[in-house]
């Protein structure tokens, strides 16, 4: 028999979710399903700040932000943030950041545990590496939305650009409207909820991860496939919409669902724990 | 890098000069090497308007009577222009090396734009009753000034900063690229062509000459010489998706639209505000709120999509 042969037969290529963000995975009564960090202090959310950003240059701004958190103040308003470049990065505690305005490209990457929102648009690559929190975007987002994130909620209520997703390793993205080409790919955990339509190539090359779209695929990527929902699913789907005032176009249970199909070459290269099953 | 603009007045014409400089401006991280607008005025009735060069700006400051070389150089392009039946209504000297001129013709454009460029170091950068291309070394501020663009009135624009990969910084290798010959066309791109030579060498055999080695002009030669043959622009940018290969994001202009086009790989950036008096568009959106500095609704275009708008 082979290889291959043997490893479906001992049940490793059917989809069975690991890793600490799966194991949790489909509890509905879940609660905020990010983590803080261990060492993360407790902050007053009622001692709120407010600055204008207009005439402050990207590491100015930052550097504001930290001054404020540094005086206690839980909750911070940012305003006239004019699109600019790698704003509200790198924020690793708890705060409530309310950004009035749009970001430009790597906004607020690099974050964990803030729960921020964005009234504006969001340029490139916005919460790429994202760790845990929630970030909400009330408009559109431009390409590698949440790249490579391993936690916490993004959601971005309008469209999103290509790539969305890439390299995803954990966290749930919420879409409202569609996504581009090239969303999911080698994604490798996580869930990603797109309400709309999305763009050619779907889940190119994942790994592993769960999509979920709402509207038409144009076509999927190499080794994505359509997996079969369950109750369960949707009924997560449908709280974790909630939270974000969003709701699937025609009910969660009818979104589609697109796995991997686990044929790529990676599912060959097993971990030895796995190879001494299959050999 | 670089980085790209088009802005569109769909009602009456403004200072599209200023504005375009503030886009570029805010786009100066994407390429310092040089920067070039191609604006789009109204020069006069029935009058065409002539923007070329006959010096790089580096040459001025080597040799010893380069200066004389620049004044005869200038006095053959005027006598070949009377030659050819030209009436010269204005002459503006925006450098020492790069000249303006408006003139009456009615005759065969092409033969007269063959004929200057014939001398050596002579370049027309634009041609047309409309377009006029500035690019020179330096940022938006420099060239701006040293063209006097604050003040330019017309109905639509685009422009480039240019951060040099594959060619020299020089007046030549900047953008935007007029499509020699063909009037009021000129194009600005941000990404690579893998497909350029063979596509270089098709037009070059329909007759088409080029003066660089950037594929950011075959763009506006191959669109150019589509829409001469009758293709409609936005045709002629869909045909460019399936018939140009790599990666790239491109704006183009001609007398009176403005278009962009994205490859299917959607890599190249580009964000897009739309208004019903406005269009602008950019490779970063900082650079649309240096001229909408109040909330405005901002969208990226997706992959293959192409966009046309009439001014």
């Amino acid at each position: 028999m082979a290889k291959i042969e043997k490893s479906f037969e001992s049940g490793l290529h059917a989809e069975q979710l690991s890793g600490r963000t799966q194991q949790i995975f489909f509890s509905a009564e879940e609660g905020e399903n990010f983590f803080y960090p261990y060492n993360a202090f407790e902050v007053d959310f009622n001692n709120k700040a407010e600055f204008d950003a207009k005439d402050l240059n990207n590491k100015e701004i930052n550097l504001k932000i930290r001054e404020l958190m540094k005086e206690d103040h839980g909750h911070i308003v940012l305003k006239n943030p004019m699109a600019k470049h790698s704003v509200g990065v790198g924020i690793l505690n708890r705060l409530r950041l309310d950004i009035e305005g749009s970001l430009g490209y790597f906004g607020c990457g690099l974050i964990d545990g803030p729960n921020i929102r964005i009234s504006g648009r969001v340029g490139w690559s916005c919460a790429e590496n994202m760790m845990s929190g929630t970030l909400v975007v009330e408009k559109n987002a431009g390409s590698t939305f949440g790249a490579a994130i391993r936690g916490g909620d993004l959601v971005c209520k309008g469209d999103v650009g290509s790539r969305t997703g890439i390299d995803m390793k954990g966290g749930t993205i919420i879409v409202g409207g569609r996504t581009g080409t090239l969303s999911g790919f080698m994604m490798q955990r996580g869930r990603m909820i797109v309400l709309g339509d999305a763009g050619p190539n779907l889940g190119d090359s994942m790994y592993d991860g769960t999509i979920y779209v709402g509207g038409k695929i144009n076509s999927l990527g190499v080794d994505a496939v359509h997996g079969e929902m369950t109750e369960l699913e949707a009924a997560w789907i449908d709280r974790k919409l909630a939270l974000y005032g969003l709701e699937a176009p025609n009910g969660a249970a009818n979104l589609q669902k697109i796995v991997a199909g686990k044929q790529l070459w990676n599912y060959d290269n097993l971990e030895p724990s796995e190879k001494k099953i299959v050999l | 890098m670089c980085g790209i603009a088009g802005i569109i007045r769909r009602g009456n014409p403004g200072n599209i000069g200023k504005e375009m400089t503030s886009m570029l401006r805010s786009l100066k991280h994407r390429g310092p090497d040089s920067t070039g607008f191609a604006v789009y005025g109204s020069p006069g009735e029935n009058q065409c308007v002539m923007r070329f060069k006959v010096a790089e700006q580096e040459d001025v400051s080597k040799g010893f009577d380069i200066h004389q070389q620049i004044k005869n150089r200038r006095a053959l392009v005027n006598s070949r222009l009377i030659e050819m039946g030209v009436e010269i209504l204005t002459e503006e000297e925006a450098t020492e090396y790069a000249f303006r001129y408006t003139f009456n013709f009615d005759g065969d454009m092409r033969r007269v734009a063959d004929y200057i460029e014939d001398i050596d170091n002579v370049e027309i950068m634009s041609l047309g009753e409309g377009l006029e291309l500035i690019k020179d070394l330096g940022d938006a501020d420099v060239v701006s000034e040293q063209y006097n663009l604050g003040t330019f009135n017309g109905s639509h624009a685009i422009g480039h900063t240019r951060m040099a990969t594959e060619s020299d910084v020089d007046i030549r290798s900047a953008h935007p690229y007029w499509a020699y010959p063909f009037n009021d066309v000129s194009v600005v791109h941000n990404g690579q062509l893998t497909n350029y030579w063979g596509w270089r060498r098709a037009l070059e055999h329909r007759g088409h000459r080029f003066m660089s080695n950037c594929d950011s002009e075959l763009i506006a030669v191959y669109l150019a010489d589509k829409m001469d043959r009758g293709i409609d622009l936005e045709e002629a940018m869909h045909d460019s998706l399936e018939e140009l290969d790599g990666v790239f994001t491109y704006v183009v202009a001609t007398s009176d639209r403005l278009g962009m086009a994205k490859d299917l790989m959607a890599a190249k950036p580009m964000v897009l505000y739309e208004s019903e008096d406005f269009v602008a568009l950019a490779s970063e959106e900082v650079a649309i709120r240096s001229i909408f500095p109040h909330e405005i609704d901002t969208y990226d275009p997706y992959e293959g999509e192409v966009r046309v708008w009439q001014r």
